[in-house]
């Protein structure tokens, strides 16, 4: 198999070699699998919500073939010069940011993208790597656990992006940015105490962001989520027929091509961000045990991956990048279920479109880049 | 920079990276709890609001019942009709393919505005973009086939057939039949929302109303599933709708059409009826109109020219039509004498040509200026005086009078199964203190004695009370309905007709017998006011005739001859009549309005329904 076990075991030391598919290919086996199945399922569900449309699922596939590509790329890169790297990354993706402030493109209200004549493109994808990667460099050269004031530093470089993302106005990924910084100081060792009072900071200064900071839509959102049959055919008709669409499904799901609220239409953005409700209509609650299993599985096997990262750049990137991974399932799945406002994020690997797929790609190359090229112990 | 403690910092690192599994772990944990809840918890619930989703309810409507006459021939019938529909969706201009439509069928401007108004209003019509819209109903086969040449030049627009109400006798008992319509909004609210959820269509008039329960059946329904859109996808089941039952009417549409050949450019009112069963056997109101213009809706300009029409073709005469009975009480009234022992038959009066009360200067006039001399009972009735009348009025009281007339159905509704009946008046004390607050004059007792002042009665009413004296008092109730079927099971069902009267038992039969007999004389005595018509008849017949005076006589004034007046103020004419005398088959009223004198145009009109009813073709001798 993937394990050379010709090599002798000696105790308390790692002395496993390095297989084909990880010394060469630079890939993790495990990963891998859990990606690949993870987009057959979604390729699965989307044949099923996009009305069997095959030109879809061609589309779909070219992003993929797309994501994978880039994480292969990267896996080749060295964990070194990411480290490197990672300054000028993150200054160029504040550059791109206030250009955006300055020169973006507006849609649907919010001023998100640069338009490169050719192609349009979200600088605040870029942040998704870049915060975490800045922040793990920067504790990387620091004594853990950090000083308060290395914490401030640390919440600077995560503020910055975030406060730049959040004027466009995209609080989604603001939250995912600054979430996924945030992970990194977590790993860096925030002591308990610090973490709490931070807490019950912001738990105290969320009724001024209502009143401050918070745009009408957004509020909006949270009033809808909070009460969705308040305006059943606006904006809390998503998550009611969303909601009908799970709860139909049952046990064991009405099978595939069978789900009524995705196949007639009544279940909204069914192939995109509410492609797991039409998965769980689809499929029943043991589809859903399974899917969120797989899930687990890929986080479990990411912070594995950090656990056995040899220097603190590695795993502090590897770790943010894990968990915000997770993020993006908690905070979709919570959203269609009800458990959540409606906030735009999709479910990784299984919803249609692109940006999002290559930035989560991406990031999967940077761990497998992280587990490939660690220094092995041999005898 | 500080020197890293490796080991210390891996063994945090790992601390962080077990904790961060765990809370993993417990997210998931709640993710699927909250799965748990939806799908398995309150499975039922979601279930059934994805079913209400989809799954909509389709009603369809039910066949009409068709009406038929006593014999079988068809009054009303279902026949495929056609109509213009447009599907919006499918068409990139609206407004340019209407104007083009319009040079190959004729769609005139209230369709047009009607056409407009719901493609502006669709919502609120529960109609979408791909549902056929309407914009004419019932393409002549001209326009089906003339729109079937250029069908290629307009996609979207469709030739859909539908079943209508056709009448094909059109004017034939248009008052009886009557007519359905589409349903309006004021009906909506009172039929019954699921029954009528498919039908367009709703009985607004004569039997088409008064059996609609009978005539429209059950609905039926297909359980389709919709998408979000309501886009139709399958049929998930179906129930067939039960038909309405067919309705076999009493009367005969040859007798009934022979009657209104009879009436020539007259207007009025013809009931025959069955003494013996109540069965209306032919009932007209002449001129009648075409049933077929109201149902899909008359066009404003014909309505008006229908309305504006002097001899009212729209007005059912029959049961709303109010006449002064005129000489046709005098019967009853001379029963009532009878009856009351006020007057024997041998006793007679003396006819001057006017009667006058004790002690007032008023002169109450004889229809015959000159007078009848000495008259009786049999001759006061024969020759209709109307001073033997006037003193056997003056003798019995009002309130004698009244209320013997009562008994007869004057004043009150007959109850014929048809809708919108009116009651007639029959003057009392108390109906004038009721409706004038006045008190009774004896002049007025006087006039009420034959017929005139407020006496009000309905051709319906006259027939029942013809068909009461023909029946010696045993009462029966008028209807229309002879049975109805369901053509499902063919199973049959004879109306259930609530009884509105009651046979009148204490009049002695000699009374009868008189009356009867003095009816015979007017027909076909030596001196009968209708002889002309009734000497050469094949059966013993008896009838009465009368006048109902539409322009008051002033007191100082001569009586003109109903010739130099103008037509709209002449004179109704009325005649009852039963036959034959022993066995009485049918009993007859007849008003022919502004006729003069009631043996002159009513009475021959009756002649032909005894004749073709008894003989069937013609009756001379």
């Amino acid at each position: 198999m993937l394990n050379n076990y010709n090599a002798p075991q000696l105790k308390g030391t790692q002395i496993r070699q390095l297989s084909f598919i990880e010394k060469t290919l630079h890939l993790d086996t495990m990963l891998l699998l859990g990606l690949l199945i993870m987009s057959s399922i979604g390729l699965v569900v989307l044949y099923s919500s996009g009305n069997q449309n095959l030109g879809l699922i061609y589309k779909q596939l070219v992003r993929m073939g797309i994501a994978f590509t880039i994480m292969i790329a990267i896996s080749r890169i060295h964990p070194d010069r990411l480290l490197r790297w990672a300054p000028w990354f993150y200054g160029a993706g504040i550059i791109l940011l206030l250009a955006v402030l300055v020169v973006g493109t507006k849609s649907k209200g919010a001023q998100r993208w640069l338009n490169f004549g050719l192609f349009r493109f979200q600088p605040s994808e870029i942040m998704k790597i870049a915060v975490p990667m800045m922040v793990s460099y920067y504790y990387s050269r620091k004594n853990l656990p950090p000083s308060f004031k290395q914490i401030i530093v640390g919440s600077l470089i995560i503020l910055i992006p975030t406060g730049l993302i959040a004027k466009q106005p995209d609080l989604g990924t603001s939250l995912l940015i600054a979430s996924s910084g945030f992970f990194a100081i977590y790993f860096a060792g925030i002591s308990w105490k610090l973490l709490l009072s931070a807490a019950g900071a912001i738990a105290a200064a969320a009724p001024a962001f209502w009143m401050f900071f918070m745009h009408e839509y957004q509020k909006q959102r949270i009033l809808t989520f909070l009460d969705p049959e308040k305006d059943p055919r606006g904006t809390g008709y998503h998550i009611i027929q969303s909601k009908i669409a799970i709860g139909s499904g049952g046990t064991y799901g009405k099978g595939w091509l069978n789900g009524t609220q995705s196949q007639l239409d009544f279940l909204p953005e069914r192939s995109t961000d509410f492609i797991f409700s039409a998965f769980s209509e689809e499929f029943g609650l043991i589809g859903v045990c399974i899917l969120l299993s797989i899930y687990f599985l890929i986080i479990v096997r990411g912070l594995y991956i950090a656990a056995q990262a040899q220097n603190t750049f590695s795993r502090l990137l590897c770790g943010s990048l894990v968990l915000t991974f997770f993020v993006y399932i908690f905070v979709n799945i919570g959203m269609v279920s009800g458990l959540l406002p409606v906030v735009g994020l999709p479910l990784p690997l299984v919803s249609y479109g692109g940006t999002s797929m290559v930035t989560i790609m991406a990031g999967f190359g940077i761990m497998m880049s992280i587990h490939t090229h660690r220094k092995l112990y041999s005898s | 920079m500080d020197i890293k403690d490796n080991f210390k910092e891996t063994r945090l690192f790992t601390n962080r990276t077990v904790i961060a599994v765990i809370v993993v772990f417990i997210m998931l944990c709640i993710l699927i709890v909250q799965m748990v809840n939806l799908q398995v918890v309150e499975y039922d619930k979601y279930s059934t609001k994805s079913v209400n989703n989809r799954i909509k309810i389709e009603p369809h409507p039910p066949r009409r019942g068709l009406i038929y006459d006593r014999n079988g021939v068809i009054l009303a019938d279902n026949t495929p009709s056609f109509q213009l529909t447009l599907v919006p969706e499918e068409i990139k201009n609206v407004k340019e393919t209407t104007l083009r439509l319009r040079d190959i069928v004729e769609i005139s401007e209230d369709e047009l505005t009607r056409f407009e108004k719901l493609m502006k209003n669709l919502r609120s019509n529960n109609l979408h973009r791909f549902d056929h819209i309407p914009i004419k109903f019932q393409l002549s086969d001209n326009e089906v086939a003339r729109f079937a040449i250029n069908r290629h030049l307009f996609p979207g627009v469709y030739v859909k057939a539908h079943i209508a109400r056709r009448y094909p006798l059109k004017e034939l008992a248009s008052h009886i039949v009557g007519y359905v319509g589409r349903i309006n909004e004021k009906e909506l609210k009172t039929l019954d929302y699921f029954d009528y959820a498919a039908s367009t269509h709703v009985g607004k008039t004569g039997i088409e109303k008064y059996y609609e329960d009978i005539l429209h059946g059950d609905v039926g329904e297909i359980k389709v599933e919709k998408n979000v859109s309501g886009r139709y996808i399958r049929t998930i089941e179906e129930t067939q709708p039960k038909p309405g039952n067919d309705i076999y009417l009493t009367i005969d549409s040859t007798l009934q059409m022979e009657i209104e050949k009879a009436f020539g450019v007259y207007s009025g009112a013809v009931v025959a009826i069955e003494p013996k069963s109540g069965e209306i056997l032919a009932m007209v109101s002449q001129p009648g109109y075409d049933l077929n213009l109201f149902v899909n809706g008359i066009s404003r300009k014909k309505y008006k020219e229908l309305q504006a029409d002097k001899m009212q073709p729209l007005f059912n005469r029959l049961t709303r039509g109010q006449y002064p009975p005129g000489s046709t009480t005098k019967p009853l009234v001379a029963l009532a004498g009878l009856h009351y022992g006020v007057i024997k038959p041998e006793d007679e009066v003396f006819c001057p040509g006017h009667y006058m009360l004790p002690n007032v200067s008023h002169k109450y006039r004889c229809w015959k200026k000159w007078g009848h001399g000495k008259v009786n009972i049999e001759s006061a009735i024969a020759q209709s005086c109307d001073v033997y009348f006037y003193d056997l009025a003056y003798k019995l009281g009002i309130d004698r009078m009244s209320t013997f007339l009562d008994r007869f159905g004057l004043g009150k509704k007959t109850g014929i199964d048809l809708p919108g009946e009116k009651p007639g008046i029959l003057p009392s004390r108390q109906w004038k203190r009721r409706a004038k607050n006045e008190p009774w004059y004896h002049g007025e007792t006087l006039i009420s004695g034959i017929g005139q002042g407020f006496t009000l009665t309905t051709p319906m009413q006259l027939a029942e009370a013809t068909a009461l004296i023909a029946n010696r008092g045993k009462y029966i109730q008028p209807h229309l309905l002879k049975k109805h079927i369901d053509p499902a099971t063919d199973t049959e069902s004879t109306a259930k007709i609530k009884s509105n009267g009651n046979t009148i038992t204490d009049v002695k039969p000699e009374h009868w017998g008189i009356i009867i007999d003095s009816m015979h004389e007017v027909v076909q005595g030596k001196k009968g006011t209708a002889r002309k018509i009734g000497l050469d008849a094949a059966y013993e017949f008896a009838g009465k005739t009368g006048t109902a005076q539409v322009f008051g006589v002033k007191q100082d004034e001569e009586a003109k001859d109903n010739e130099e007046l103008a037509f709209e103020l002449r004179d109704h004419a009325l005649f009852i009549a039963f036959a034959p005398i022993d066995d009485p088959k049918i009993a007859v009223a007849v008003i022919v309005e502004h006729g003069g004198g009631g043996s002159s145009v009513a009475a021959p009109v009756a002649r032909i329904v005894l004749d073709k009813y008894l003989l069937g073709v013609n009756g001379a001798k």
